[in-house]
């Protein structure tokens, strides 16, 4: 509903590469990727093509590049376990909403359980993983909401840390240029005293919270 | 010597800075917080000094002129800002941003300079110049051929340092508070002593140099007691140390107006006698930082006599008061120190500034709290600039280095360089396309080359041609630099700064190449598309049509990034055949300053598709626009010139917003930090760095008087941006901003 990439929505178009190309790409970055830098695929949903990706992931790691996966799990089929389990050094699940009926009102599908079930199937592999929460004011901003959102994941060992992002309008100008319905014209921008509400609520549930 | 309370070593038997800040270096691998704001006393001055340029700005950029006195070494009585509230004492004239004539670089250029400002120099010196006392500029005349003339005024050498001083010597200004006067004058004695026959005119020559060093050494005795400063001796204390320092450069900007006078690596030598006061109880940290705050001020206000016209070649009244800071030793240490962090503070305490032009000796071994910090003033200042540290000690040979001018080692003490400004490539690209005749004039420059009628152009053809126009120009290009050299030698010899560094050191003579990204690009729409050169009636190239695609510099495509590197390789490889003046090594830079936007206006339309009159892109940069696969692919791109070929440097600036440099400072200090280390471990030399917004600089150019201090990257240094032009302004403002990684 608030995507900010909605160009990237459609699953057809956009350009192709070869595997080996963007793998090239990605190699004559490596210098600039430090310690902590490497290649995330994000989207429009990554999962989708997670055939693909375990192709692509296989050969950067043959490069020692860094692998992450931006996703919102909603795609968990043989493909996308392999390149979990196998490829992916990292994933970061963007968490939408801890009830159903927000699920759908904010992303027009139904069982936000499926993500639930990546995360748990990441949890069992034992690879790292974070997460990521869009606070927007009063729609996922609700105190209860996010101690639901931090019992549900207390005991997950392999999340590093969970990200806050705080709500923006930057997206919009994109949906207007694509002669779209901006969804979501209702909602407002965080205040910084809401930010650290949160911030502190989820602080009794994560090791690390960071506000992007 | 004898000096008590520091660790000796040979520096101690004769001259040797670099063994004494060896010996007594205290790296540091803290973070900043240590740091402390400006003092009371700074604060004050710095209202002064701001005033005062604020006059100056209001007065067309120049806020007085003297008419009476020719600076020297000790011309000028004491001057102060304001004498009670000064810790460091000393300007260059009796008056702040006071402009004095150094009428021996070209008294033409003095009279013009001051013709501008509606004055005269007084009759004495009038009469004294017009008929008695020759310049420099006046010897390079007499002895310059038609055919460098001709070169020289259709724009294929540019800014050549032949009307006034030469610049780019660094002198070893930490050498007076070492050893005070006494001690160097001695030494230099001893070696005149040992200068003898047979008398050949190098020996003649070296004899008399090293005498009028040791003159000017004791007109420097003259110059601190002006001051009530005994520089006789070595300092004895950490202000003292900074005050000699000073004095040391403030005798060279008294007497010699070069674009580029740097001051070398000052502030890891000052942090031995600031940390040992420290230690001792003697001083605070408040007054450690105050030192440096002062010290950095004056060095602020240092100011040239310049003429308008020089303005189109160094915009925005630059002086490259050139500070290299950080790097490292042969050894491995670090030789960060805590005074490394208060001369970036002061960026801090007196606002963002282009001087002195802070230049981050960089390594992917310095202290991590060093790099976060440094990332961190250039993203919050846009004021400082960063150059490949172990790239240039592993291939240059030494760990105690300055930067001379913009991007240029210099071996501190050792080494000099003679700057040879720049010849323009795109224009010489041209020459290849047009039977050897300048394009806009069509005046015969180089003989031999076929004029080419084809529909299309050929790239073997062209390249051929390109390479015999490149031979002749380099050739054309060396007899000017030989020139000039000797003259400047002979009738505006740097005693001062000289003095200061050892008898006969090595030379390397600095040429300069513009253009580069428009000959890469030319070259690749030749080979890669199809380029047809539409041609006038006297058959010269007024425009070319280009069908098809070809790959742009600036995009990490070995295609086209190869004819880049190579068109380096070759041109160096020219000048290398040729013998220079004084046996000076050649080295070559691909650097601009602003020159690229009057070198674009001498330039017709090119190959590339760039029109008539269009400025060139700064330095080694792709060309505006044409890079636009990210930051790091163009980063990439300019990597690939190889260091061996153009060791004078290559300049690269860099313009990125602050968003896709990261969500928050935090991460974008680290990714700055990150991305400097890749750049470098590419082999890389140099980069400016500007975290900037465009609306930013627009605003700056709609209500100037709001943005007094802001400072921006732009080839090699920084300006303020409201110094400089609206032409420039603009030119600044079509350079890529990088919007994604």
């Amino acid at each position: 509903m608030y995507c900010h990439n909605p160009d990237s929505i459609e699953t057809s178009g956009g350009k192709e590469y070869h595997i080996e190309e963007l793998v090239q790409m990605a190699f004559k970055m490596k210098s600039y990727f430090g310690k902590k830098g490497g290649v995330t695929v994000s989207g429009g949903e990554p999962l989708l093509q997670s055939k693909a990706l375990i192709f692509f992931f296989k050969r950067l790691k043959e490069e020692g590049i860094h692998t992450n996966i931006d996703t919102n799990g909603r795609i968990l089929n043989h493909f996308s376990k392999e390149l979990l389990d196998d490829y992916a050094d990292l994933i970061m699940l963007d968490i939408k909403h801890m009830t159903e009926e927000g699920y759908v009102a904010l992303t027009g599908r139904h069982n936000k359980e499926i993500a639930f079930n990546l995360a748990k199937h990441r949890e069992a592999s034992g690879k790292k993983m974070w997460l990521r929460y869009v606070l927007i004011p009063e729609i996922t901003d609700d105190p209860e909401l996010l101690h639901a959102l931090g019992k549900h994941f207390k005991g997950y060992k392999t999340i590093e840390k969970i990200e806050i992002q705080p709500y923006h309008k930057l997206g919009i100008h994109k949906w207007e240029a694509l002669g779209w319905d901006y969804q979501l014209k209702g909602a407002r921008e965080n205040t910084e005293q809401e930010l650290q509400i949160a911030s502190n609520i989820l602080k009794n549930y994560f090791k690390e919270v960071k506000i992007n | 010597m004898e000096v008590k309370q520091f660790k000796n070593g040979i520096w101690t038997e004769k001259v040797n800075v670099r063994n004494f800040v060896i010996n007594n270096i205290t790296p540091y691998y803290g973070a900043h917080e240590f740091l402390v704001g400006p003092s009371t006393k700074t604060l004050k001055l710095w209202d002064v000094c701001k005033a005062a340029t604020q006059e100056e700005r209001q007065n067309n950029g120049v806020r007085c002129v003297d008419i009476e006195t020719i600076s020297t070494v000790s011309a000028f009585n004491a001057g102060y800002i304001d004498k009670t509230n000064e810790v460091i004492v000393g300007l260059q004239t009796d008056e702040l941003l006071k402009r004095t004539m150094k009428p021996f670089g070209g008294f033409k250029v003095v009279q013009k300079a001051l013709s501008e400002q509606g004055v005269k120099p007084n009759k004495a010196i009038t009469e004294l110049f017009s008929k008695y006392v020759k310049t420099h500029n006046d010897g390079v005349f007499d002895a310059y051929t038609t055919e460098i003339k001709k070169f020289r005024s259709l724009g294929f050498l540019t800014g050549l340092p032949d009307n006034y001083a030469r610049g780019r010597i660094i002198g070893d200004y930490r050498r007076i508070a070492l050893y005070g006067i006494d001690f160097l004058i001695e030494s230099k004695k001893e070696d005149l002593e040992n200068i003898t026959g047979p008398m050949t005119e190098a020996i003649i020559r070296l004899r008399e140099e090293v005498s009028e060093q040791i003159k000017s050494l004791k007109e420097m005795i003259v110059l601190g007691a002006k001051y009530n400063l005994d520089l006789r001796r070595p300092a004895e204390n950490a202000q003292e140390a900074v005050q000699w320092t000073y004095m040391a450069y403030l005798a060279a900007v008294k007497e010699q107006d070069g674009a580029a006078m740097s001051l070398g690596n000052v502030s890891t030598f000052l942090d031995i006698y600031i940390e040992n006061d420290l230690q001792e109880g003697i001083i605070s940290e408040e007054e450690a930082q105050e030192y440096i705050d002062q010290f950095v001020m004056k060095l602020r206000m240092v100011r040239h006599l310049r003429m308008g016209a020089y303005d189109e070649i160094f915009a925005g009244d630059p002086t490259w008061v050139t500070e290299a800071i950080g790097g490292m030793f042969e050894d491995g240490r670090t030789k960060v120190t805590k005074t490394s962090f208060r001369f970036l503070n002061t960026l801090y305490n007196l606002g963002p500034s282009p001087e002195p032009n802070m230049t981050i000796l960089w390594s992917e071994d310095l202290p991590q709290s060093f790099k976060d910090y440094c990332a961190k003033v250039a993203i919050d200042t846009s004021s400082i600039q960063f150059e490949n540290d172990a790239l240039m000690r592993k291939s240059r040979g030494s760990d105690d280095y300055g930067i001379a001018c913009c991007v240029s080692y210099q071996e501190l003490g050792k080494s000099i360089q003679f700057f040879g400004a720049r010849t323009n490539l795109a224009k010489t690209l041209l020459l290849a396309i047009n039977g050897g005749r300048c394009e806009e004039t069509g005046v015969q420059m180089v003989d031999g080359i076929e004029t080419c009628d084809c529909e299309y152009l050929d790239y073997d053809k062209v390249m051929a041609n390109f390479k015999i126009a490149m031979k002749a120009v380099a050739r054309v290009y060396n007899d000017s630099m030989n020139i000039i050299h000797y003259m400047h030698d002979k009738y505006y010899y740097e005693k001062a700064q000289m003095a200061l560094i050892d008898t006969n050191p090595t030379i390397d003579i600095a040429y300069g190449i513009a253009g580069l990204s428009i000959v890469a690009d030319s070259l690749s729409a030749i080979k890669y598309a199809k380029v047809n050169p539409i041609r006038d009636e006297d058959g010269l190239t007024v425009d070319f049509k280009i069908e098809g695609e070809f790959p742009c510099y600036g995009n990490d495509d070995d295609r086209v990034d190869i004819l880049a590197a190579n068109t380096v390789a070759d041109f160096n490889n020219e000048l290398k055949q040729l013998s220079v003046y004084k046996n000076a090594k050649p080295t070559l830079s691909v650097l601009t300053i602003t020159s690229n936007v009057s070198y674009g206006k001498k330039t017709g339309a090119t190959p590339d598709g760039r029109a008539k009159g269009v400025p060139f892109a700064p330095g080694a940069n792709p060309m505006h626009g044409r890079d636009s696969n990210g930051a790091i692919a163009s980063l990439n791109s300019v990597a690939k010139i190889d260091y061996q070929d153009s060791q004078d440097g290559i300049s690269n600036t860099f313009s990125i917003v602050p968003k896709s440099l990261g969500a928050n400072k935090t991460e974008q200090i680290e990714n700055l930090g990150t991305i400097l280390d890749g750049y470098f471990s590419r082999n890389a030399q140099h980069v400016n760095v500007n975290v900037l917004n465009k609306e930013t600089l627009l605003d700056a150019m709609e209500h100037p008087e709001e943005y007094p201090q802001l400072t921006i990257r732009v080839s090699g240094y920084a300006v303020n941006f409201v110094r400089l032009t609206k032409e420039q302004q603009l030119e600044v403002i079509t350079r890529s901003f990088h919007e994604s990684m």
